[in-house]
């Protein structure tokens, strides 16, 4: 049977290291099956999150030979088996053990978005009407799984941490998913140029490469989100309307 | 041992699935403090999973559908073992409950005229499912959890429930424990609403994730509620099969909904074969019918690979015992073949079965719009569970409430695709609803010291044994392959004896579990708690389906393969008695009011 070397980060007192551990290789395995196999074997106090292993639920997000992926996607077949696999956490976010880290800072983030406001009911029966056409957008960004891989990958939060001014790629999508909503009745352009710092995203796209339910998020969420912060806010013309208006 | 500090809810929820999201607002919206526990973080419950559908009378797409024609199939399908009252509740009130998410933010695919889109699927007569491609779970429980965090509900995540405390025969609260710290917290509460899902982890081969421990059904047992039902398990007749690592997990009915069929290896469409007497006229008479029917012809009756999920399982069973199965132990779904009729069907498949072609194609490299897939069945859900009111959802405990899987009655011998998101909104907003009032009618219950300190002593025992002990890895997986291979789909009273002689020394086994490190995000310790819930389920499903000597539903019994009306009549509950050991007895099933009954018959022809 092939046999294949993890590296995984554990921490300790001090801050951390990594741990090498052996393992069997059996057809169509992934990374988290390797990491349950060490818990299972050698380490049952390996710390490390998951639910559904079918990259449907978003807890599995790691450090994966240095890049934010799903452990439960991502095939052994698809990394060099000759050199050792290291696995460590997000380092974007505080380390709680192991494999496991604080994210608790997306959740409160997200409860500051202003929440869904829909507009009234177009029927007597209390219902809405809406063309598959203009709901398709807002799919794609309600495919997110909130693995926070793009927060993770995310410069602004991940180098210069400024997490108490930027909201990041997950949340720039989802203030677009409810400003696209054609249901949405309510206007976040300014919370998001004021309080949610889109200014910051220089659109480097790294959030897009990341995303494992390959959502375009910058092109399709954060670029069209920043338009009309743009076209409101610093539109010369509208500026001097608004000039003539006060 | 201390305990941290105390806190008190008007109403607690334990868990954090749709039927939980559901419960805790309702309850807030009924005025009262409410506190929700989560065993994961929020939003990763086992409900995204889900991938088909809510099934809700809406009749967007077939206006013949009504509450009654829902309510009719579902007890069809759970082969009248249910609990009408909830069957009758769960039809009539789906429809409400999935508009509700509309206005809190879900999107739904559209009708051509703008509305909710429906989808086919088994057992349900008429296009009944509300649907987001394939991931209509996430959009649930994204939609109650984004809708849920500005009620003022107290979120407590990564918690686990180690006991369930009572006061004078009532619900007084919870003893559990924070994932990160590892520290003991009492809460008390004047009500306690568990929706803590299912109990797949008794199996080796399941589309359940680690939490599925049955966690509820043990915490409420040990506390003296009754569960009933227990012996019906659904065996999901399409999980994964190959690779190995991907074994279990889910491949969606909506791809037979969409029109996907089932082959063996010489090709032949098996499901023709066998077609049970209470659905021969609403079957498919020719594989013409049956994609006429998938492709929206009213005129046309549904094909075979829609039959309820016991069934299709057993047929997939019969051609992989005969031999006539795929190399790897299942039999063939394919969907790639619509390209003989469909001319965009790529695209189609794609569009309809998004998480399906990733998940093949990523974790299979098969690509689904080509070639053909293997599946075989995987232990999914369980129709069994904690024992409740059918209008309240009170259990037999005084203020203790459940909902959702853990919960039963609706579903009967067999659950209905679709009918498990639907039941855990409905059922969901009326345990709260009811535990809201219980908590403002019956304020202030008294949290006994002794129970906490004995639910904390024994939560701690696997520290005690350290090293010395035995990995509680091993002994889960044990448990696993021994429930896999004697209380599996084809029963017999010899396996089942042995079964029963198996978790004796199981849990012999566990009580001797040892782990080490410290309490901080320790899964070794984790697991030795899970474990005790996974022998406690185990023993009762073993237990009732040794007591229905007869097949029915997700319930099948080689040594009596026939179903036998007398046991109709009753159900199998099941209860802790007086020193410690369990109990099972019958329970007449109340007749259908005649109302009731008209409508069955009705739906007969």
């Amino acid at each position: 049977m092939t046999r294949a070397t993890f590296k995984v980060w554990r921490t300790d007192p001090a801050s951390g290291h990594y741990n090498t551990y052996s393992v069997d290789v059996v057809p169509g395995m992934v990374v988290l099956d390797a990491i349950h196999q060490i818990q299972a074997t050698q380490q049952p106090d390996l710390a490390v999150r998951w639910n559904c292993k079918a990259g449907k639920c978003g807890s599995c997000s790691a450090e994966i030979n240095g890049s934010p992926r799903l452990m439960c996607m991502t095939r052994l077949n698809t990394l060099d088996l000759l050199s050792p696999i290291t696995v460590e956490p997000m380092r974007a976010f505080p380390p709680i053990k192991d494999l496991v880290t604080d994210v608790s800072w997306n959740f409160r983030v997200k409860k500051a978005i202003t929440p869904f406001t829909p507009r009234p009911a177009d029927a007597p029966d209390g219902t809405w009407r809406m063309n598959q056409r203009d709901v398709d957008r807002v799919q794609e960004f309600r495919k997110c799984i909130e693995c926070f891989l793009c927060q993770d990958v995310c410069h602004i939060l991940r180098d210069h941490r400024l997490n108490d001014e930027f909201i990041g790629p997950r949340f720039l999508t989802y203030a677009a998913a409810l400003e696209m909503n054609p249901l949405d009745a309510a206007d976040r352009v300014p919370e998001l140029r004021a309080q949610h710092g889109i200014g910051y995203c220089n659109i480097t796209k790294c959030c897009t490469k990341v995303c494992p339910e390959h959502i375009t998020i910058t092109d399709n969420a954060i670029i069209p989100l920043k338009e009309r912060v743009v076209d409101r806010f610093y539109d010369p013309l509208t500026r001097l309307l608004r000039v003539f208006k006060t | 041992m201390s305990t941290s500090e105390d806190l008190h809810y008007d109403v607690l929820v334990i868990g954090a699935g749709g039927a939980g999201l559901r419960a805790a607002i309702e309850a807030s919206a009924g005025g009262v403090r409410v506190g929700l526990i989560c065993k994961s973080l929020l939003g990763k419950a086992h409900t995204v999973m889900a991938e088909g559908g809510v099934a809700a009378a809406l009749a967007n797409v077939d206006d013949r559908d009504s509450w009654k024609v829902h309510f009719a199939d579902t007890m069809r399908g759970g082969q009248y073992v249910n609990n009408w009252r909830m069957a009758e509740l769960h039809a009539k009130e789906a429809p409400d409950r999935v508009r509700e998410l509309e206005a809190w933010g879900a999107v739904f695919d559209r009708t051509p005229d703008g509305r909710i889109l429906q989808r086919n699927f088994g057992g349900h007569r008429y296009p009944r499912l509300a649907h987001v491609g394939d991931r209509t779970g996430l959009e649930l429980i994204r939609t109650l959890q984004d809708h849920g965090v500005h009620r003022g509900i107290d979120v407590h995540m990564e918690f686990t429930i180690v006991s369930l405390l009572t006061s004078g025969g009532r619900a007084a609260g919870v003893v559990g424990y924070e994932r990160d710290r590892g520290r003991f917290k009492v809460f008390s509460a004047a009500a306690v609403v568990l929706a803590t899902g299912g109990t797949g982890r008794a199996y080796k081969i399941t589309s359940n994730s680690w939490e599925g421990t049955g966690d509820g059904h043990a915490l409420a047992y040990q506390a003296g509620a009754e569960l009933v039902d227990m012996e019906f398990i659904q065996f999901h007749p399409t999980g994964m099969i190959w690779p190995p690592s991907v074994q279990g997990i889910l491949v969606t009915e909506g791809v037979r909904g969409e029109g996907g069929i089932l082959l063996n290896k010489e090709g032949r469409r098996f499901m023709f074969d066998d077609i049970p007497d209470a659905y021969k006229n609403q079957t498919a008479t020719d594989e013409e019918e049956g994609w006429r029917y998938t492709q929206g012809d009213k005129n046309a009756k549904r094909p075979p690979e829609l039959l309820t999920r016991d069934h299709v399982a057993r047929c997939i069973m019969r051609e992989v015992k005969a031999g006539r199965g795929s190399p790897h132990g299942g039999v063939f779904l394919d969907i790639a073949w619509i390209k003989k009729k469909l001319s965009h069907a790529e695209e189609h498949i794609k569009r309809k079965l998004p998480s399906m072609y990733h998940q093949f194609k990523e974790l299979g490299d098969i690509d689904i719009t080509k070639e053909p897939m293997e599946v075989g069945p995987t232990t999914h859900y369980i129709m069994g569970g904690i024992r409740v009111d059918a209008d309240s959802q009170m259990s037999s405990i005084p203020g203790l409430f459940a909902a959702g899987e853990c919960a039963a009655g609706i579903n009967g011998a067999n659950r209905l695709g679709g009918n498990s998101l639907s039941d855990l909104l409905v059922f969901g907003k009326r345990a709260g609803e009811y535990a809201a009032r219980f908590a403002r009618e019956n304020r202030g219950v008294a949290v006994d010291a002794a129970q906490v300190r004995q639910a904390t002593d024994a939560a701690l025992k696997p520290f005690d044994h350290g090293q010395a002990g035995e990995n509680p890895y091993a002994i889960q997986s044990a448990l696993q392959e021994m429930m896999q291979s004697l209380v599996g789909i084809v029963r017999t009273d010899d396996e089942m004896q042995q079964a029963l002689t198996e978790l004796g020394s199981l849990k012999a086994r566990a009580a001797n579990a040892g782990i080490q490190g410290h309490r901080e995000y320790n899964p070794g310790w984790h697991t030795s708690i899970d474990l005790r819930n996974l022998l406690t389920v185990s023993e009762a499903i073993t237990r009732s389906a040794i007591e229905r000597k007869e097949s029915r539903g997700g319930h099948f019994r080689e040594d009596y393969p026939d179903k036998n009306p007398e046991y109709a009549t009753f159900n199998i509950v099941t209860r802790k008695g007086a020193g410690g050991e369990m109990e099972i007895r019958r329970v007449a099933i109340p007749p259908l009011p005649p109302e009731l009954k008209q409508v069955i018959e009705e739906q007969k022809s």
